[in-house]
């Protein structure tokens, strides 16, 4: 059965991506959701929202299915995680 | 009338790389980059800290405080420059030159420094009432019309805007209302200025922003960095830039348009190597007379690796004879000027037969297998040059020069 933070990541995909929750698992791909990558960034946004938390675009990256983005929210929920700051450039 | 060939007899940049060409050339043929941490927003609010600002612009400098009032800072760089252009060409302005002469600038957003300010009054401090001067300092054509006012030009002006490629775009009308002798003379190019919280927090959420720097091509790249400034050209048929003795810095030979019809944002390889070719045939061209390209060359993974195979479409075996930079690496995408900027690189370039560099190249990319002139500008003499711009919206817009 999917917990409580699956659930909440299903029906955020559902809703942005206007399909029902019911076609998503935590085995979905996002190439099988046909979620492209303007898709994407607008997933990331909603999730960011849902969960207040900032997911850095090195991770976003990396994020090709249900269960990526699940396993990556429930880390950056864990206590001291921190969202990736940018490098500065010396002039 | 016949097509007459059109010479680029005045440049003026004002950029990350500083207030004038001079400036400008010099840092590109160092390999230096005006990439720096963000000055004008609290960048500890954005998942990246840097961008390619213009350094200490002082408006006073510039404009007295009622222009001051009526111009945003986009505005304001688009005058600078064309100032610096209309100064350098040398032009003699008569009654009936002014009616003759075209003004076409490209600008992404216009006056949104002052729109974020406006909505900052509003919003968030509730005011009831903003800035008087907020419509004409928004309005995209800010800077066209006040380059108008300021040399009495009274011909065709007008600005426009296809988001990373309007100044190609604006540049490439301007050339082809001289060469067909609409006109006989015109100050083209493009501004821009970005750096308020409100725009930037739009890009971020793009997640196409580097949180480092900007290295087109490298295998590590990891993103655009965004610019901010302006450039303006001045066109005028080649016999009449010779006739009065103009300094004459290039020839504008080609133009090329086209669309991607393919995606809101990602890049089609197909549409950008349609504009390649389109701007070959404008310019009567054949692949193999390009020697450089000033690529478009944004640092994000989909851009350069689908430009270079765009590249390879369009020139095949020859791709590994030319030679390809991005100076976005030192001047950064500067949206609405950055096609005006790579403009003036890409002229400087063939005159002086110094190719600039990509700066900040780290490791080769498999995906970008061309001679991007990594780090180091290279001694090399070109012939004709093409600038490319390949826009969001899947709109394309490429210039080919040549050397005089």
């Amino acid at each position: 059965m999917p917990d409580d933070l699956e659930q909440r990541v299903i029906s955020v995909i559902a809703a942005t991506q206007h399909i029902p929750a019911d076609t998503i698992t935590i085995d979905s791909t996002f190439e099988e959701l046909k979620i492209d990558s303007l898709d994407g960034i607008n997933i990331l946004f909603a999730v960011e929202n849902e969960f207040n938390l900032n997911i850095p675009d090195e991770a976003a990256q990396k994020i090709r299915s249900v269960r990526e983005m699940v396993d990556g929210i429930r880390k950056l929920m864990e206590p001291g995680e921190e969202g990736q700051a940018g490098v500065p450039v010396s002039a | 009338m016949a097509n007459r060939r059109v010479a680029v007899t005045g440049m003026g940049v004002i950029s990350a790389l500083g207030e004038n060409t001079a400036e400008f050339w010099q840092a590109l043929i160092e390999g230096r980059s005006g990439i720096r941490p963000i000055q004008a927003v609290d960048r500890t609010q954005f998942r990246f800290q840097n961008g390619a600002e213009v350094q200490n612009y002082n408006p006073s400098k510039y404009f007295d405080e009622k222009d001051q009032s009526l111009l945003d800072r986009f505005a304001q760089f688009a005058v600078v420059a064309a100032r610096e252009a209309v100064h350098d060409a040398d032009v003699e302005w008569t009654t009936d030159l002014k009616e003759r002469t075209a003004i076409v600038t490209g600008s992404c957003v216009g006056g949104q420094q002052t729109e974020d300010e406006g909505f900052v009054s509003l919003y968030k401090n509730g005011s009831p009432r903003v800035n008087p001067f907020t419509i004409p300092r928004i309005m995209g054509n800010g800077g066209a019309s006040r380059i108008s006012v300021e040399f009495g030009v009274v011909g065709p002006t007008y600005t426009v805007s296809t988001a990373c490629s309007s100044a190609n775009h604006a540049i490439g009308q301007a050339f082809w209302m001289v060469r067909s002798g609409m006109v006989d003379l015109a100050l083209t190019g493009g501004s821009e200025a970005i750096f308020s919280m409100g725009f930037l927090k739009a890009w971020e959420a793009m997640r196409v922003v580097s949180p480092d720097t900007c290295r087109p091509f490298s295998k590590d790249r990891r993103g655009i960095i965004l610019g901010e400034g302006g450039a303006m050209l001045v066109l005028e048929p080649l016999e009449a830039a010779r006739a009065r003795g103009a300094t004459i810095y290039g020839e504008l030979v080609g133009f090329g348009m086209s669309s991607d019809a393919f995606h809101i944002t990602q890049p089609s390889p197909d549409g950008a190597a349609r504009a390649m070719r389109s701007a070959l045939c404008d310019g009567g061209l054949v692949a193999e007379q390009i020697g450089y390209i000033n690529a478009h060359g944004t640092g994000t993974a989909a851009n350069d690796a689908t430009e270079t195979a765009s590249i390879r479409k369009v020139f095949g075996a020859h791709s590994d004879k030319l030679a390809v930079s991005s100076t976005k690496s030192m001047h950064g995408h500067a949206l609405g000027a950055a096609g005006a900027l790579e403009a003036v690189a890409t002229l400087h370039a063939l005159r002086r037969g110094i190719l600039p560099p990509t700066a900040n190249y780290m490791a080769a990319d498999p995906a970008c297998d061309l001679d991007v002139i990594p780090n180091e500008a290279r001694k090399q003499s070109v012939e004709f040059g093409m600038s490319n711009s390949f826009a969001f919206g899947g709109l394309n817009a490429v210039l080919v020069f040549r050397r005089v």
